[in-house]
């Protein structure tokens, strides 16, 4: 079947927006391509992964972020073009390499795509990347349209290396988690003249450094005068609008609908601004300089509105008077996600116009119709999740333990254990691994009082990623603490990508195992292993291990996960209810599988007054049978 | 094709199959011609929360991946009460739905703590909000054919086979013929006819 590296020059597919920037990174030539996995940026390095041998291009999943960037950079200052992408909490970690390298520059092209998540749709936080190119002095681009998203990729490299600069890319969950017909290029192969030559000794460092701050600002001056000729920032409205929307990226086609949905073509123009650092300023001076009133539309924060107000306060007899709404003024929401319907509703209310919501009085019936049932759907671990049998049995051990032990953890699917699916267990969640981190203090204060049991989880991903200087940390401090890492073998919660415990590498060649015991145990551990479908064995040896006073201590928790096992294997157990031993309301148990457990498959039949399973849900993993007191719960040998 | 852009919404539970099914669609139409554009919701949602995907078709431009609230022109929903949720915040007395009858409960419900709509007040709600209506048994005809997945295949079917699309089957089976292997071919295949007679 065709694909990004085989589509036809020419013919036009159903691309989702990281399948086109990858399709542009190929048309490129780019040669190299890393990435950590991180949504919404996964498809990106997953899409070349998947090619990579029709393409004749490397492709790997480096353990974390920074890494990524420092092997693209490597390429790219050997001579081929690289290519990295990230989520927007990737660009923190990348950020200690990156403003090196923003000093340093490059010789072939490189380009370092960062996808921001307004909404935190699946983040744990919500932050805007595009901060990061004023203040590394970065030429920044913005994709608004899909065709946009290939197309500015492909000329970001011959951007890069006309200022010998790292070009960003910003994405948004609605510009690459989308799909959107687009017209292929020419796809040109990789060089393949690697050499590592530098002109003088300097020129790959980023020294010395207020001579190369210098240089990075004059190719900001260059960039600006490259973008104001972009053909990816247009107007289109009427000459002189009574109101201009100035806008970027997912904006574009937000500010397009409410303009029309209120029927404003002929008084309210759009600037779409494609290159947003630097700001093309003539030509935004230009358009400014037409309109009184200007609304920003963008998606986190007011960063293209506080760069204008920037540009207007430098020479404001250029542009005249005017009067910004946006984000500051409340007329767009500060956080959040935006949509059309907010930018809508922004343009009623500066232009006092009556907006009324679509059909009032079907709204309300619909409303009066189906509030009764549309219950929340919470998001949980799925049937037959490894992690919500290790949950399970750290809330019996913490109980058992009786010394209010608790739970500090970080980001992977795991991080459902702060909610209901995991029983409200994780207490602390910020970071790729640093729950571990938050061990290495809380593992310290014994002399300051605390007498609690300190437990850190991570995920096998997230061991590599930036669990094991906590892990070091915390032995060489002797700080108090118990570490379970949940090994489900798979980077689950970005779509089951390979890490260095698989055994397989990003394009699917067989790679060598990093053992996490093994590691662990070389580091002068205690380490115990333990299959989480075992309730009564994980609960004891966890006990076991919190019970042993001072240093640092390891279970390794490891079971395949679920979604991954399915692909392969069927169910192992065929699950019933015998209903003559289920006790119902009367056995004290108060629904302990169904209300309590929260496996998806488990569920009250209240007409009957008996628990039942879902058998298109059931994974038949057999865990629930051994936490029904009344040994209802079946497991037959499927 | 009367609307302007048409605009879709496929709604389910996370691992429904939800964005294949809105994928292979989007793929279809663009091959035919037409402009598509797709918003999903993935990430968190995938871990049986709540998932939909705006599929915008055009054949004059590119149009944005979110549909305002209000204004979908066809429904088509894996789980009733997912459907019910899209209905309530993007309906309006023209929108056509389409839904599967197969419920997966949510937690309020599996634990007792709350109601499900029965079939019939699912089916007289949904008629009650759109100018047309089905409910589908897809994943009972899916669990004849073989894995309850499946019940996306049908549900294209009926999408089709309402004639709520800008084209017929043929392109359809067309894709499938092109993307799917050859020993699950024939079950998508029956399955995306099953769903079409049902509809009929």
């Amino acid at each position: 079947m065709a694909n990004i590296a085989t589509y036809e020059k020419g013919s036009t597919q159903l691309l989702m927006g990281n399948e086109a920037i990858a399709r542009g990174a190929l048309e490129a030539g780019i040669g190299f391509a890393t990435a950590y996995p991180g949504n919404p940026s996964s498809e990106i390095i997953g899409s070349l992964a998947e090619v990579a041998k029709d393409a004749g291009i490397y492709v790997e999943w480096s353990i974390n972020e920074k890494v990524a960037l420092e092997a693209a950079a490597a390429a790219a200052f050997a001579g081929v073009r690289s290519i990295v992408a990230m989520k927007h909490n990737g660009l923190n970690v990348v950020l200690d390499y990156l403003m090196g390298l923003a000093l340093t520059g490059t010789r072939a092209g490189i380009v370092l795509v960062t996808c921001d998540d307004p909404g935190a749709l699946s983040s744990t936080e919500e932050e805007d990347s595009r901060m990061v190119a004023k203040w590394a002095c970065l030429p920044l681009l913005e994709p608004g349209t899909f065709q946009e998203e290939k197309d500015m990729t492909r000329w970001a490299y011959e951007l890069s290396e006309e200022l010998k600069s790292v070009v960003l890319i910003r994405g948004v969950t609605r510009t690459s988690h989308a799909r959107g017909d687009v017209e292929v290029g020419e796809r040109i192969p990789p060089l393949r003249q690697a050499k590592f030559e530098p002109s003088n000794p300097l020129e790959f460092t980023s020294m010395p450094a207020p001579f190369k701050h210098l240089v990075a600002n004059q190719k900001m001056d260059k960039a600006r005068d490259l973008f104001e000729s972009s053909p990816f920032n247009w107007y289109q409205g009427p000459d002189k609008p009574d109101l201009l929307i100035v806008t970027s990226g997912s904006g574009w086609f937000y500010s397009l609908e409410a303009v029309k949905a209120l029927d404003l073509e002929k008084s309210v123009g759009i600037l779409k601004l494609g290159t947003t650092w630097p700001l093309p300023e003539k030509l935004v001076r230009q358009h400014l300089s037409k309109a009184e009133e200007v609304l920003v539309v963008e998606e986190i924060d007011p960063f293209l509105e506080g760069n204008l107000k920037e540009l207007v306060g430098e020479d404001p007899s250029a542009v005249g008077p005017v009067k910004f709404y946006g984000k500051r003024s409340g007329h767009i929401p500060i956080a959040g996600e935006i949509n059309p319907d907010i930018v809508t509703a922004a343009l009623a209310r500066i232009l006092d116009i009556e907006h009324r919501p679509v059909q009032p009085q079907y709204s309300q019936k619909a409303l009066a119709l189906t509030a009764q049932f549309t219950h929340g759907r919470m998001v949980g671990f799925c049937a037959g999740c490894p992690h919500r049998a290790t949950f399970w049995s750290i809330k019996n051990a913490i109980k058992l333990d009786g010394r209010g032990g608790f739970v500090s953890g970080d980001i992977g699917c795991y991080s459902m254990a702060v909610g209901p699916a995991g029983y409200w267990q994780i207490k602390t969640m910020q970071a790729m691994g640093s729950g571990t981190g938050m061990a290495c203090g809380f593992g310290r204060l014994a002399e300051f009082g605390l007498t609690q049991s300190v437990i850190a989880v991570c995920g096998d991903s997230t061991f590599y990623h930036a669990t094991i200087p906590a892990i070091i940390s915390g032995i060489y401090n002797r700080a108090n603490f118990t570490l379970l890492v949940l090994d489900n073998s798979a980077t689950a919660m970005t779509g089951f990508q390979p890490h260095p415990g698989t055994g397989r590498s990003a394009t699917g060649e067989q790679a060598p195992v990093v053992d996490i015991p093994t590691l662990c145990r070389a580091l002068g551990v205690r380490v115990e292993e333990t299959d989480p479908f075992d309730l009564a064995g994980t609960t004891d040896k966890l006990l076991d291990l919190m019970r042993e006073e001072g240093g640092v201590r390891v279970l390794v928790v490891k079971r395949e996960c679920a979604l991954v096992r399915a692909r392969r294997e069927k169910p192992a157990y065929q699950m019933r209810i015998d209903e003559e031993r289920c006790l119902g309301e009367s056995c004290g148990c108060s629904r302990t599988c169904s209300r309590v457990f929260q496996c998806p498959a488990l569920m009250w039949d209240a007409q009957r007054g008996v628990a039942a399973i879902d058998d298109v849900l059931c994974a038949g993993c057999g865990v629930c049978a051994d936490i029904c007191p009344a040994g209802a719960i079946i497991r037959e040998t499927a | 094709m009367e609307k302007e852009p048409l605009n879709i919404i496929i709604t389910g539970v996370g691992g429904q199959g939800n964005v294949l099914l809105s994928h292979l669609v989007g793929k279809v139409l663009v091959r035919g011609g037409f402009h598509a554009t797709i918003g999903e919701t993935y990430g968190a949602s995938q871990r049986g929360g709540a998932v939909m995907s705006h599929l915008r078709v055009s054949r004059k431009m590119q149009y944005g991946p979110l549909i305002g609230e209000g204004h979908a022109d066809v429904i088509v929903g894996l789980e009733p009460l997912e459907t019910l949720r899209v209905i309530a915040q993007y309906g309006n007395p023209d929108v056509a739905v389409i839904t599967n009858s197969r419920p997966v409960f949510p937690q309020a419900v599996s634990s007792g703590g709350a109601r499900y709509p029965t079939r019939d007040e699912v089916a007289a709600t949904l008629k009650g909000l759109s100018n047309r209506s089905w409910v589908v048994d897809a994943t009972d005809i899916a669990l004849e054919l073989g894995p309850p997945i499946l019940a996306n295949i049908v549900m294209m079917g009926t999408l089709v086979g309402s004639g709520l699309l800008p084209l017929g089957a043929e392109p359809f089976e067309a894709e499938l013929r092109e993307s799917l292997p050859a020993e699950r071919l024939a079950m998508n295949l029956e399955a995306f006819r099953r769903g079409m007679a049902e509809v009929a």
